[in-house]
């Protein structure tokens, strides 16, 4: 939902990133608003991914130039779970197995951590428990799912909406979701499309980065970037993505070679 | 990245200090002469003089073993004192009060309060310095259902007999090189002697601590559970820092009969060396349980965190029918530390089980192997084993081996063997700071995640300590 008077979440100038030598970001500019949903297109290798894991500080990516505000704070300055807690929220393409950790435990130290960057008290396991059951209808997950070790095991289907489920209980003020609609069959994305679309409010934004279009039939987003040689070329709205899915993408590079060479 | 890893395992050694005391050291090296000075000091029956001869001889004909995948420079052993004691510890002592109060501050300091007042409840407790026994407390109380627990040196001069009759039944004189180096010149340890049909009413435990930094540690543990009893030991030890290395080789045997029950676990946390490789302990140790009886059971629970060199295979020969020996090991090795450890389960008679759950962790530049032995013998039909040997590498420049070895001699006889090797990535720890989780919280849920198996078979008192130790290795460290 787009209004011009709702606070800047996330603003990006002239970003650029580098991993293992090879420059990726080559001067990203987004603004972000409250109440925005985003999504963020582009062929494999146009920088995408790279830049949901600068935003969240991933310690291979290093910024190069430009700068990020979130909130107005200095986003660069803050270690990557200081970010977390800061409020950036990141879905991950590939969510990480961690044996022998419970979910439960996972979720609820994460939880914690960020009641404490809060300066709010820890919260008890049994307050925890009965927390955690509500937000558990948000991606229609059963309870077992909680004493499992963390996506061990896991179907792609059942990572992707743990990854929901956490954003649901830690509640950022900017959620990227990272491919999230890859892997999953219509009654997953579904599910999944479901729960962000609960979670989303007037404060908090949503950045989508998908190569697809099917997942925006279900979350529909106020703006359509298309990503390509690590910048943004094009914005438009939602129709943008109906665009891509029956013309490509060549149509846009096209346009944005002629303006580049022009 | 790796390097911010890695600082997150290291800690500084908190048991280093040491403690100033008047000591009665006999001269460096070893000969005959000091093994007849030990048995002397000690006032030892002549079959025990005779044991340790027969076994000082048989040493001298052993190699050191070259096998196990560690290296160290050569031992020079007549470079080593073989004995230290507290001087104010030269005479029996009647009670705890007449303990010399430096030892007390020493072990109050470690953990491990001996007064009256202030002991662990519901544990007795053999406190060991250097060469001899300081103190053990509740012996009057296991006294009352007939439980023997003293020190060795107190055993052969109170109960000779079971002492004869045990000592060097599991553990022969030469079944290895440091085995018969032990058997010379052991100087204390704990005894523990469970009569038929008993619970023990208390755990046991024995906490080692070395002090003197020329004296090597041989100390000799024996348990002996009798038909139809239990008892749950526990074993702690720790040492000072200092630059040179100090062996210890210690013999462990433990004794099962028809129906018992002996859970052994231990903590250990020898100096490890400092983050060059400078000092640290040589714990090579020989431990070995015997499931003599049917229905007998062997656990041991370890949690190996120091020493700059372990070399080690608590062992179980299930010799009863029907009899389980078990082995949980966690295995840290950090900076220069290097670890062989493992164990061997000998299934002997029928129906015999054993389970071996291993995890090891390496990180910096140190070397964690896993060596283990499963061997079913002819006549153990219907035997079984589980075996699952997990690694875990922190950092790039650790390694982790597993070197199973199996033996099977008849085809009725089942062995299951899982590997697997992790690493904590920067991905991982990436994951965990993206849900606001810092990276100390993060290794260390890793980690107590990865050795969870093994803690939930430690006796509450030391799961707790495990924890703590883990927690501490993880404190404050982040560069």
């Amino acid at each position: 939902m787009i209004n011009d008077n709702s606070d800047i979440i996330l603003s990006v100038r002239n970003l650029h990133a580098r991993v293992e030598g090879a420059d990726i970001l080559k001067g990203l500019d987004l603004e972000v608003r409250a109440g925005e949903v985003h999504a963020i297109m582009g062929l494999n290798g146009s920088g995408k991914s790279t830049f949901s894991k600068v935003l969240a500080g991933h310690p291979d990516y290093e910024v190069t130039a430009g700068e990020i505000h979130f909130k107005g704070q200095d986003l660069l300055e803050l270690d990557p779970h200081d970010r977390a807690t800061a409020g950036i929220f990141l879905a991950f393409q590939y969510p990480l197995e961690i044996p022998g950790v419970s979910n439960r435990d996972f979720l609820r130290v994460a939880f914690n951590a960020h009641r404490k960057a809060r300066g709010e008290d820890e919260i008890d396991v049994f307050d925890f428990d009965d927390l955690i059951e509500e937000k558990l209808d948000v991606v229609k997950m059963d309870a077992s799912f909680l004493d499992r070790s963390v996506n061990e095991g896991f179907s792609g289907g059942e990572k992707k909406r743990n990854e929901i489920l956490q954003m649901a209980l830690l509640e950022p003020a900017l959620a990227i979701l990272d491919e999230t609609d890859s892997g999953l069959d219509i009654d997953a994305l579904k599910t999944v499309a479901g729960g962000v679309n609960q979670l989303a409010t007037p404060d908090n934004a949503v950045v989508l980065i998908t190569h697809y279009q099917r997942m925006l039939d279900y979350i529909v987003p106020d703006y359509v970037h298309v990503m390509a040689d690590g910048r943004i070329i094009t914005t438009g709205g939602k129709d943008l993505a109906k665009e891509l899915e029956s013309r490509g993408y060549e149509w846009v590079l096209d346009a944005y070679r002629t303006g580049v060479t022009a | 990245m790796s390097a911010s890893v890695q600082s997150l395992v290291s800690q500084p050694y908190k048991y280093g200090f040491t403690t100033n005391i008047e000591a009665d050291v006999i001269p460096r090296g070893l000969s005959e002469d000091v093994v007849r000075m030990i048995s002397a000091k000690k006032n030892e029956p002549e079959f025990m003089l005779e044991f340790r001869l027969r076994a000082y001889r048989k040493w001298l004909t052993m190699a050191e073993p070259v096998w196990p995948n560690v290296t160290y420079p050569p031992i020079d052993y007549q470079n080593i004192v073989y004995y230290s004691a507290p001087k104010t510890q030269a005479k029996k002592l009647g009670s705890l009060d007449e303990v010399d109060p430096t030892m007390l501050e020493t072990f109050e300091k470690l953990g491990i309060p001996l007064s009256e007042q202030k002991r662990l409840a519901n544990v007795a407790v053999d406190a060991i310095f250097d060469s001899v026994s300081i103190a053990t407390t509740y012996k009057e109380k296991l006294a009352e259902s007939g439980v023997i627990f003293c020190s060795i040196s107190e055993a052969l001069q109170e109960h000779p007999e079971l002492v004869e009759k045990y000592l060097g039944t599991v553990i022969p004189i030469g079944d290895n090189y440091f085995a018969a180096l032990n058997s010379a010149v052991f100087s204390d340890g704990s005894f523990v002697y469970i009569p038929k049909d008993t619970q023990c009413p208390m755990d046991l435990s024995t906490y080692f601590r070395i002090n003197n930094g020329d004296s090597g540690q041989f100390e000799r543990t024996l348990i002996v559970a009798e038909a139809g009893s239990s008892v749950t030991y526990l074993e702690g030890c720790t040492a000072p820092m200092y630059d040179s290395n100090q062996l210890h080789a210690a013999i462990v045997e433990l004794v099962a009969m028809d129906d018992a029950t002996i859970n052994y676990s231990t903590v250990q946390n020898w100096y490890a060396g400092d983050e060059n490789g400078k000092g640290g302990i040589y714990n090579f140790v020989t431990k070995r349980g015997l499931c003599a009886g049917k229905n007998s059971k062997i656990s041991w629970t370890q949690v190996e965190t120091g020493s700059a060199i372990t070399w080690k295979y608590p062992s179980c020969v299930l010799v009863g029918d029907n009899s389980v020996g078990e082995f949980y090991s966690v295995a840290l090795t950090n900076n220069h530390q290097q670890a062989d450890t493992g164990t061997k389960m000998v299934h002997v008679g029928k129906n015999t089980r054993s389970t071996i759950i291993s995890k090891g962790i390496s990180a910096a530049k140190s070397k964690n192997s896993y060596r283990g032995l499963v061997k079913m013998g002819p006549k153990a039909t219907g035997a079984r084993n589980y075996s699952q040997c997990d690694s875990m590498l922190i950092g790039d420049t650790s390694s982790a081996n597993t070197f199973p070895y199996i033996q099977v001699q008849n085809s009725t006889a089942q062995v299951e063997h899982e590997a697997s090797t992790s690493k904590i990535g920067e991905d991982q720890l990436f994951y965990f700071a993206q849900r606001g989780i810092s990276p100390e919280d993060a290794v260390s849920m890793i980690i107590s995640g990865f050795c969870r198996d093994v803690f939930n078979k430690l006796p509450m008192e030391f799961a707790a300590e495990a924890d703590k130790l883990l927690a501490l290795k993880l404190e404050n460290t982040v560069g």
